[in-house]
């Protein structure tokens, strides 16, 4: 197999950005495809050979990511993200809308190649959606006025760079500003700050602080420094995690697009704590649009002594951070998938322990920690631990964003010390007339009203951030539907418990959707739940059921009123199955057709 | 203290729908212990039996295979209707197994290829009424029918059934473990 003579010429130069290195492979796909539109058998044959590796591992690498096409998806590849948010916007009826005056069906291409349409999991703009990505790149806001737009465009076979800047605006909606959001930034004071404390002294505060991981698991993060810096082995690596994938989560997104100082002045932090000469900022590829602004802060840092060489002017503080992108894989964001991705492989989760701390990139003692947790380094670096701990609860020290979106009025970021409570955040944000909300995401938890007086902290509700609002005219299965779909969709197949589990799961929320599910259904959806969770390699399977299990506990009549009456209803349509056969035979006798019961 | 003398034998039936009747063959495999199960049980329709028909009110049904066509619906509605339990009975019955491998093709698409005349000039599909009509796709068992049990295993071990059967007879939860349970 060989590639035509202009797509070897426009890959050669990625390869050469990459110095022909294997690890790259996803930094590669990424660009490659982006030059070529699509990586077809021929060119994967061509990177193998030109990486000197197996074909095998190209090819699973690139069917591995939902934003690496095999085949042609023409010029301009629209995604509609579809998050229960997205939903509720009314994302369906743009589909639809869009599917029409293109003349396409969902995954198919036009005859003339040049567009496709397709669903996506949430790409966190949940709160100015429906949002889609058209070639990776965020476009907000989506109205019936704006679908015709784009498709006038794309027939015009528009340019992206020329579409009007307003369809790619994403606003942070900032709603409510505490230590983090509302404190101007003065760049180099945090990094000068730790620098003035030592190496012993920044991780003395980092302990009292007693900070923890804004991720979702909590871990205390001094702990984790400690770790890797006591790890012997060399070079050591910070990985900022910024796949910010759990759905109704757009924090980072805001983090990044306005106050990226603070988020790589934490990695620098982190850095001179642990003794690491590297960094990694993983960003998730549905942020690409972030991409430029973050190199371009980037060089601005390193122009400004804050990356590089002689960091703040102490002789042999070296670090740099380079930026890796993902390609719409959920599963990376769990810490070990993620180093995977970034060494060039599928984002499968590693065996823990070894932990990252010891065994990480490249096996070597690596710290992951989020977006958010970063930021709060800087924090404790220019006030100190003490002053840090005074904030919020006892084991939940500071404070915490959340991204709040779903039915209320005022959808938006708001940041609230540790123990605020969740009746407080609603009436923050407008939603009088809430039923339920789904904290941290599709893995976290389904509240009803009875609990809204439990409050955000570890001790009680813990959370990534994400705050999805449901007024009284939702449908709360349907809610737990759509999330049972994502998960079936993000399980990476490493283990039989999560990729069997989540599919069986969509199918019965399906069957029952239909009207053909019984109490049987429901028994076998928990008794599910009794196999994902324990049995799961990883957070990603052990979660995947929760919302589903929230739901049937809490809003069981939303399920009920759907059931049928019998003790049983097939999966499928019995007569419709043999209609194939009937017509091939060209029989219509009694024989030929089965009733509903026998 | 009071139990009757002769206590009523358990009545099951058993049948292999789009299967191999490889299960059937591990299930005779638990040897001179047919002898103790005799004492227990009676088999109703079954092909060990012959039996045609399902007498009513059967305690248990075994059924082997997946579901492919429209007797093997017949079949299982009969069974499901007249058994207290039943019990999907080796891989076939719980995921489609080996006959499922068709499911990747289109069921019009291998019958025109199947009955194709010797020169391919023209296909000649059978429509006897005695002939069942094949389903688009081989189905597991609890698909069409409520199952109360899966017995994993190509076949389940003689081992495996016959705990499986003695736990049931004798009034316990079937519990199957390592290295019973497999399903290969």
């Amino acid at each position: 197999m060989s590639v035509s003579a202009e797509i070897s010429s426009l890959i050669e130069p990625i390869l050469q950005r990459h110095a022909w290195r294997p690890d790259r492979l996803v930094q590669i796909l990424r660009e490659v495809q982006e030059a070529v539109d699509f990586i077809s058998d021929e060119t994967a044959a061509h990177l193998a050979e030109a990486l000197k590796i197996p074909y095998a591992q190209v090819h699973s690498t690139r069917d591995f990511y939902a934003f690496f096409y095999r085949e042609n998806r023409g010029r301009y590849r629209v995604l509609f993200s579809d998050n229960i948010t997205d939903r509720m916007a009314g994302n369906q009826a743009l589909f639809e809308h869009m599917a029409k005056r293109l003349k396409l069906e969902r995954g198919k291409v036009s005859d003339d190649g040049l567009v496709s349409i397709d669903y996506c999991s949430c790409t966190g703009m949940c709160d100015q959606g429906p949002a889609i990505l058209v070639n990776n790149r965020a476009i907000t806001r989506m109205t019936l006025r704006r679908v015709d737009e784009i498709c006038d465009l794309i027939r015009g076979q528009v340019p992206l760079d020329k579409w009007p800047a307003e369809f790619f605006r994403v606003d942070d909606n900032i709603r409510r500003a505490d230590m983090l959001l509302g404190t101007p930034h003065e760049p180099g004071k945090a990094v000068r700050a730790a620098i003035a404390r030592g190496r012993d002294g920044m991780l003395a505060e980092m302990k009292l602080s007693n900070l923890r991981g804004r991720g979702g698991a909590g871990f205390t993060t001094a702990v984790k420094w400690e770790a890797c810096r006591n790890a012997p082995a060399t070079p050591r690596y910070i990985v900022c995690n910024a796949d910010e994938g759990e759905p109704g989560t757009f924090k980072d997104r805001v983090l990044l697009q306005s106050y990226a100082g603070r988020v790589f002045e934490g990695m620098v932090i982190a850095a001179w704590t642990v003794g690491a000469s590297h960094g990694f900022l993983y960003l998730r590829g549905e942020y690409l649009y972030l991409l430029q602004p973050l190199e371009a802060y980037l060089a601005g840092m390193r122009a400004a002594g804050l990356l590089g060489r002689d960091i703040g002017g102490v002789a042999g503080f070296d670090f740099d951070i380079e930026i890796h992108l993902g390609a719409g894989a959920y599963i990376c964001g769990e810490e070990t998938a993620l180093i995977e991705s970034l060494e060039g492989k599928a984002g499968r989760p590693r065996v823990r322990p070894p932990f990252p701390v010891t065994s990480g990139y490249m096996g070597k003692p690596t710290v992951v920690n989020n977006v958010e947790t970063l930021c709060k380094v800087t924090e404790i670096a220019i006030n100190g631990g003490a002053w840090y701990e005074a904030i919020g609860t006892k084991q939940s020290t500071g404070t915490k964003i959340l991204s709040v979106a779903g039915d209320c009025a005022r959808p938006g970021l708001y940041e609230y010390a540790f123990g605020v409570r969740i009746a407080q955040v609603l009436e923050d944000c407008g939603a009088q007339e809430a039923i339920a909300v789904q904290v941290s995401g599709a893995s976290g938890v389904c509240l009803s009203e009875r609990e809204f007086g439990r409050r955000i902290a570890f001790e009680d509700v813990p959370t990534a951030g994400s705050f999805m609002i449901f007024g009284k005219q939702r449908d709360l299965f349907e809610v737990a539907r759509n999330f049972a779909h994502f998960f079936a969709h993000e399980s990476c197949g490493f283990c039989t418990p999560c990729r069997v589990g989540t599919v069986l799961m969509k199918e019965i929320m399906d069957k029952i959707a239909e009207g053909r599910g019984t109490q049987y259904e429901m028994n076998e959806l928990l008794r599910l739940q009794q196999v994902l969770k324990p049995g799961s390699h990883c957070g990603l399977g052990q979660t995947a059921g929760n919302a589903v299990a929230d739901t049937v506990q809490k809003f069981r009549p939303a399920y009920e009123r759907r059931l049928a009456e019998t003790d049983f209803v097939p999966a499928f349509d019995l007569d419709a199955a043999l209609s194939r056969a009937r017509e091939l035979a060209g029989r219509d006798d009694a024989a030929a057709h089965l009733g509903e019961e026998a | 203290m009071n139990a009757p003398m002769n206590p009523r034998k358990l009545r099951i039936t058993t049948t292999s729908l789009s299967g191999c009747f490889g299960c059937h063959m591990s299930f005779l495999d638990i040897d001179e212990r047919l002898l103790e199960l005799a004492a227990l049980v009676e088999f109703d329709r079954s092909p060990i039996t012959d039996i045609k028909h399902c007498s009513q009110h059967c305690d248990l049904a075994l059924v082997e295979g997946g579901v492919c066509n429209a007797e093997n619906v017949h079949v299982l509605r009969e069974l499901r209707a007249n058994a207290k339990i039943l019990v999907a009975f080796g891989a076939c019955a719980v995921n489609g197994g080996l006959p499922a491998q068709r499911n990747h093709l289109d069921v019009g698409q291998c019958l025109s290829q199947v009955y194709r005349t010797p020169d391919g000039s023209a296909t000649a599909i059978p429509d006897d009424p005695e002939l069942p009509l094949l389903l688009d796709k081989v189905y597991p068992v609890n698909e069409v029918v409520r199952v109360d049990y899966f017995l994993p295993g190509c076949p389940p071990s003689a081992d495996t059934i016959w705990k499986f059967l003695t736990d049931l007879l004798t009034g316990r939860t079937p519990r199957i473990e390592h290295p019973l349970l497999k399903f290969d």
